[in-house]
């Protein structure tokens, strides 16, 4: 198994490479050069680490979750990218493409995002390294999501509501890449994911793959040895490259993809992308993606905003081809049983993106067997997510919850 | 003799105009705006008013070279039902309606899942002349390539002013039919101001390649045409047309078609250069 995919054209097997206006080739092939050489120079790297130790707080805590563990019949560890500042992983893909933004002397980022999380990020390391920021929603997010808006406005940030298509994240990237073609001799694009044209899914890649490397080592140091599984949520997948990267070569360390099985896979109202098995064209890679018969993007359907998107990156669909990783759906309603779950047994309300891979955990945890371990990666915290919750639970009102 | 070949039917169509002394006019409208008969109608308004090639669109969930004109107009062809096998019913009714070349303009991915080789056989049997594909670059386009080969179809990549001359050579030489070139950087939409960028790039094309070169985005009337048909081989209008037809229907889009058809009649121009 190789770690040195993509191919020079991006290319991850036959997943992966660039299906992108002309108008964006030279400029992603000049993003290329820029990225290959900050990631070879140490003053960059340097700064790059240093921002995520003094500004992010990383390395994140790997927490050996005990109470969870004897709920789980399996040891469980969790990766505490809840503690990171602005409360998930995408801050980590945010500051390094930021600090990429100036070093290639950007003065404009733009930015997309679903539930806010990612916009969040962004605007933060706009506001912390000085650049202008410009975050895409989509109209129906802008209102299930107002909280973050207000965050994003607070820090600067310009928020454009995006008011085509089906109005969600895939509609607010489309937007993001029509500014970015009549924009891009000034501005760079952040992209919050590990997916789109490359070279998007490996730089993303590289700047969250913390995650894992640190995981691994926080592993050795604590088991003496590595897990025997790793477990993360997949939306576009960037928490999930972040944790599995460090860990592909390690051949007996499972991954598993956790993916948004919504009201349940066979229902059709999901988002399990990689579950659902077609191969398509969408932002600019050849992935998995929901399609009808015609190649017309499906609309997804998700609890979680952050895992709510009909595509995936291309590593992840290479991952699963190949085998090395395998992907399966969680509903809804086990998302948020696992979220229940955690916060009565840890004290710990995760994001519902990171409550599925939870979830995920407990059934490899019967499948694997009491002496297994099993690394999660906690991938946001839940405090963004407490009137879905409150909702669902039928908590601080008078009727009857779903509990 | 390569040059005959290499032309395909868009640019033969577009030699001929150059031959009469002024620019083609390539005339864009999507497949099933406003209903699947209007488009129909709209498209024979077009060769009517005097259009040399027509650029049907197929309408696509996620268009990210468009601005909102040709986004509204898909969305409700989408909403009203149009599919693939839609868009090929009306290359062939057109395809009966004249002889003026049809290509489609698409997205990628609905040729993808339709299956390559399936619809170049499919679209060359109902008439259809080639593709125009905004979002495929030679570099990943090998199937297409091969595809388009086998049933002698136009294959119209894009080229932008922000494409190296490298990236010119290697895009001209795929092609067949023609070459868009992009005015400006951005996305389909009429615009008040001639782009500034669109004359130096098509000298940069036209230093590559003896192809036709078309040029698009942004133009609206028979004035902004006439301006464009002075320094290019084809004027390219989308968004215009596509707000004449939901403006004014068939009559709107003819009308506006004779407008950009006087304009490219204009200032009489040399037979292009060989």
């Amino acid at each position: 198994m190789s770690t040195v995919l993509p191919d020079q054209f991006g290319h991850f097997g036959r997943f992966g490479g660039r299906f992108m206006p002309e108008a964006l080739i030279a400029p992603l092939d000049e993003l290329t050069q820029a990225w290959r050489e900050a990631m070879a120079d140490p003053e960059f790297t340097g700064e790059f680490e240093r921002m995520l130790r003094e500004y992010i707080g990383a390395p994140s805590l790997l927490y050996d979750a005990t109470r969870l563990s004897d709920a789980a019949g399996a040891r469980i560890l969790l990766k505490r990218e809840d503690l990171n500042h602005t409360g998930a992983h995408k801050i980590r893909n945010a500051i390094g493409q930021a600090l990429l933004t100036k070093r290639m002397g950007k003065p404009r980022v733009i930015a997309e995002t679903g539930a806010g999380q990612h916009g969040v990020a962004t605007a933060t390391a706009c506001a912390y390294l000085g650049l202008e920021c410009v975050v895409y929603m989509g109209e129906v997010d802008t209102e299930r999501q107002a909280l973050n808006v207000a965050r994003m406005r607070l820090l600067g940030a310009e928020v454009i509501s995006v008011k085509t298509g089906s109005r969600t994240l895939k509609d607010a990237i489309n937007e993001a890449l029509r500014d970015w073609v009549a924009s891009v001799d000034k501005t760079h694009y952040i992209l919050g994911t590990a997916a789109g044209s490359h070279p998007f899914p490996a730089m993303v890649r590289d700047f969250v793959r913390g995650i894992g490397d640190e995981a691994r080592e926080q592993s050795l140091e604590l088991l003496g040895k590595l897990p025997d599984a790793a477990v993360a949520s997949v939306g576009g997948g960037s928490n999930a490259i972040g944790l599995f990267t460090a860990f592909i070569p390690d051949e007996s360390v499972k991954l598993y993809g956790i993916e948004p099985g919504g009201e349940g896979f066979e229902t059709g109202r999901h988002a399990a992308t990689i579950t659902a098995g077609q191969v398509g064209v969408l932002h600019g890679a050849r992935s998995f993606l929901l399609q009808d018969e015609d190649g017309q993007t499906i609309e997804s359907h998700s609890i979680s905003a952050g895992l709510d998107y009909p595509g995936v990156g291309p590593e992840h669909a290479w991952l699963a081809e190949t085998g090395r990783a395998s992907y399966r759906p969680i509903t809804d309603a086990e998302a948020m049983d696992a979220f229940q779950l955690l916060s009565r047994t840890e004290g710990i309300i995760p994001a519902i993106e990171s409550a599925h891979a939870v979830a995920g955990a407990l059934d490899i945890a019967r499948e694997l067997g009491p002496e297994a371990t099993i690394l999660v990666n906690l991938s946001g915290r839940g405090d963004k997510d407490m009137d879905t919750a409150a909702t669902w639970f039928g908590l601080g009102n008078k009727e009857a919850g779903r509990e | 003799m390569s040059e005959l070949v290499a032309l395909g039917k868009a640019g033969a169509a577009i030699r001929t105009a150059n031959d009469a002394g002024r620019a083609a006019v390539i005339g864009y409208l999507p497949a099933g705006f406003p209903t699947y008969d209007g488009a129909l109608d709209g498209l024979k308004a077009l060769v009517d008013g005097g259009a040399d090639v027509i650029e049907l669109g197929l309408p696509y969930s996620d268009p990210v070279m468009d601005g909102v004109t040709i986004q509204r107009a898909t969305e409700i062809a989408l909403a009203g039902g149009v599919r693939t096998r839609d868009v090929l019913s009306t290359v062939e009714k057109l395809a009966a309606y004249s002889d003026v070349p049809v290509l489609v303009m698409t997205y990628w991915n609905p040729i993808e899942r339709y299956g390559v080789d399936r619809f170049a056989a499919d679209f060359a049997g109902v008439g259809g002349a080639g593709l125009i594909t905004p979002d495929l670059i030679p570099d990943e386009g090998a199937e297409w390539i091969a595809a388009a080969d086998k049933n002698e179809l136009d294959k119209v990549f894009l080229v932008s002013p922000s494409s190296t001359d490298a990236r010119i050579a290697m895009t001209t030489a795929a092609c067949r039919g023609f070459v868009y070139a992009t005015a400006v950087m951005g996305v389909t939409g009429a615009r008040d101001k001639p782009s500034e960028l669109a004359a130096p790039l098509v000298a940069r094309v036209k230093a590559a390649t003896e192809l036709p070169v078309g040029v698009g985005l942004g133009i609206s009337n028979g004035d902004q045409a006439a301006g464009v048909a002075a320094f290019a081989d084809a004027v390219i209008v989308g968004a215009a047309l596509v707000r004449a037809l939901g403006d004014g229907g068939a009559a709107g889009v003819r009308a506006l078609t004779e407008d950009l058809a006087e304009g490219v009649r204009r200032e009489p121009r040399a037979p292009a250069e060989r």
